[in-house]
């Protein structure tokens, strides 16, 4: 089925919403074998920003030219009375791997903050968040949010091994039901991570899901919530050059209304409801 | 304060600045003051809807981007209801970028864009991505002067045709853009390219090959643009890898006009403006009241002297 064009109306927010701003690093540390944790010192301009936004960064060019374009990056918290932002990424390649060696002291230069967040609906009250890997990044800050609106939250933390499931201290802070589930104990599954949430959906009434990252989660999630009547959000990826919706190289095909159109992962996302996503 | 206005046909822009069509939208609202720019350039439209390429449709090379986004367009009406209305609260002249499969269809978009509100057509001849293997119109004389001589006939607005760097007769297909009736070149777009993972032996687009943007595309279209500046009398509009006022100067002196500023928008969204300011800071420092003064002042006396020694060396060698 060919996609025909974005056909969704967008409007441009308020001026000078999005800011381009050198922030000092504070800390920058390894949070385990895999992730790293990058804290900058942040303008209040660019703290107006939600869960599920991100940031486009100028990672620092070492090797010759390279990196050349900017890499999106989700929001991993924000703090606006400390002035604080930080970033929790993996090192995939050449971009994150110049990250990676920025000390603190030194500036990253940020543009920001992009696209649309995560959207508690008001029927969501008892949401789960299924986060795989690096996903944890994008749904730490929304667990937050639930926790200041007041939903019972549960959390599903999947990893490769147990030293590599993060976050879940920041997701009982904020009051989650954390179940933690690895490949080497070889309860990460789909099969077995079917039973785990449809019994979750009896014993906790879950309500909503919210995940990011994995393909495999975001499948399995649409077929669990087809067969439950369960809706939620999902936070997608995709190779970007602007970031703030000028060069249609992000696009994704979604389903709505019967039909297929693309819309850009920068402005009309990063974050799309579930069922939605092809 | 130095003069930054510059005459591009009849048009006047208030300074040499302007956005590069694909690299520019609404949404840059939301980092600066639209009104700054030059002249406003929209993303080529085409007449019916299109979805534009598979992805990956961008990746990087050292110094350069590539692309392979085609021309998604949601369609002329679409555009002239909602995209057209969001420029009128601007002073800087809209150039929207329009693109056809046949002269004749360009001949009729041109028409059914000549609106108020409309300053000048950009006539897009030359993306790679949208015909096979970047075959289009402006790899030859003749298809250029045919796209640009049906258009001249159905629009009185200025005709700006945009160039490929992909062709040999770069000189030739200029001077048939100008004795077809535009009214200014625009010197270029990108160049057809490709980009392989070495490890996985795949090609990087989703469409195996897209145009090369960015620094390393600029001496090449530098040198377009002074090609295309000394053949013909019309204005030359600069464009290929800007994103320093060092750049800029470069292309005026080369005999540009005007400069687009394309991919730099995307590695510094705040680009355009930056060099707005630093143009007139550099006009100021080197003691010129105005761009005019820049224009076209190349230096090409290297060129006499080498070719003199050279025949002296031949000599000396007989
Ligand atoms: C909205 C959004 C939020 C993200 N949040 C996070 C996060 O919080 N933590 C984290 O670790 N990662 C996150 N990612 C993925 C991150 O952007 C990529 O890992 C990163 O761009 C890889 O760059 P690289 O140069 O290290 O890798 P390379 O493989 O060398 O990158 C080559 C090119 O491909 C692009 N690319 C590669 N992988 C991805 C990807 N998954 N998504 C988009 N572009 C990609 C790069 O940006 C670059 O242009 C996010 C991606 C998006 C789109
Ligand atoms: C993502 C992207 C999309 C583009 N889309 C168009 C387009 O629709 N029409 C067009 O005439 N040129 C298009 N171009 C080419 C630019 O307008 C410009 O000619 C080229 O990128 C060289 O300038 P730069 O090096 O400053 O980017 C596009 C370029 C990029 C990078
Ligand atoms: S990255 Fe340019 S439109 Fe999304």
């Amino acid at each position: 089925m060919p996609a025909s064009p974005c056909v969704v109306p967008d409007s441009i927010s308020r001026p000078y919403s999005v800011h381009e701003v050198d922030c000092r690093v504070k800390t920058h540390d390894w949070v385990n074998g895999e992730y790293r944790r990058l804290v900058l010192s942040a303008p209040r301009s660019v703290l107006d920003c939600e869960p599920g936004q991100f940031f486009h960064l100028l990672c620092p060019q070492m090797e010759g030219l390279q990196p050349y374009l900017r890499r999106p990056m989700s929001i991993y918290s924000y703090d606006r009375i400390r002035g604080e932002l930080s970033f929790l990424y993996k090192v995939a390649g050449t971009g994150t791997g110049t990250l990676a060696r920025l000390q603190p002291g030194e500036h990253l230069n940020i543009v920001g903050p992009l696209g649309r967040g995560f959207e508690i609906r008001r029927e969501w009250r008892r949401p789960l968040l299924v986060a795989r890997g690096v996903g944890l990044a994008t749904l730490a800050p929304l667990a937050g949010e639930c926790a200041r609106l007041g939903r019972q939250l549960t959390a599903v933390c999947s990893a490769r091994s147990p030293d590599l499931v993060m976050s879940t201290d920041l997701f009982r802070f904020f009051g989650a039901e954390v179940i933690t589930v690895t490949d080497a104990e070889d309860n990460s599954d789909v099969k077995s991570l079917t039973l785990l949430i449809e019994g979750l959906i009896r014993t906790r009434g879950i309500d909503a899901f919210f995940t990011c990252g994995s393909a495999r989660l975001l499948r399995m999630l649409q077929e669990i919530g087809a067969r439950h009547g369960i809706g939620g959000q999902v936070a997608v990826e995709q190779h970007m050059a602007c970031g703030i919706g000028m060069c249609q190289a992000c696009v994704r095909t979604f389903l709505r209304d019967g039909s297929t159109f693309n819309l850009r992962v920068c402005r009309e996302g990063p974050v799309f409801d579930l069922h939605e996503v092809l | 304060m130095a003069d930054l206005r510059t005459m591009i046909g009849s048009l006047t822009l208030k300074n040499p600045i302007m956005p590069a069509s694909g690299t520019f939208s609404e949404e840059l609202a939301e980092v600066f003051d639209l009104d700054c720019l030059g002249a406003h350039v929209t993303k080529t439209i085409t007449r019916g809807k299109r979805s534009g390429n598979p992805v990956p449709r961008v990746c990087e090379v050292n110094g350069a981007m590539l692309n392979s986004i085609g021309i998604p367009s949601k369609g002329a009406p679409w555009f002239l209801q909602n995209t057209l209305p969001f420029y009128r609260d601007y002073e800087a002249p809209l150039v929207i970028s329009i693109s056809a499969n046949t002269a004749d269809e360009f001949a009729r978009f041109a028409e059914e864009v000549s609106v108020p509100g409309v300053a000048a057509i950009e006539v897009n001849i030359s993306c790679p991505n949208i015909e096979d293997d970047g075959k289009a119109f402006a790899m030859k004389p003749g298809a250029t002067g045919d796209v640009v001589r049906r258009m001249r006939s159905a629009t009185h607005l200025p005709l700006w045709a945009k160039l490929s760097p992909n062709t040999g007769e770069v000189v030739e297909v200029a001077l048939a853009a100008e004795e077809a009736g535009a009214d200014a070149l625009v010197t270029a777009n990108t160049m057809l390219a490709m980009a392989i993972d070495s490890r996985t032996g795949r090609a990087r687009l989703g469409n195996i090959m897209g145009g090369l943007s960015g620094p390393a595309l600029k001496p090449i279209t530098l040198r377009m643009t002074y090609q295309c500046a000394r053949a013909v009398s019309i204005p030359v509009i600069g464009c290929g890898g800007i994103s320093t006022v060092d750049d800029v100067i470069e292309y005026l002196v080369a005999g540009a006009h005007a400069v687009q500023v394309g991919t730099a928008t995307f590695i510094s969204p705040s680009t355009m403006p930056r060099l707005v300011r630093e143009l007139d800071e550099a006009l100021d420092s080197r003691g010129l009241p105005s761009v005019d003064a820049l224009i076209g002042t190349v230096d090409v006396t290297n060129e006499a002297v080498a070719v003199a020694e050279m025949r002296d060396g031949c000599h000396a060698a007989r």
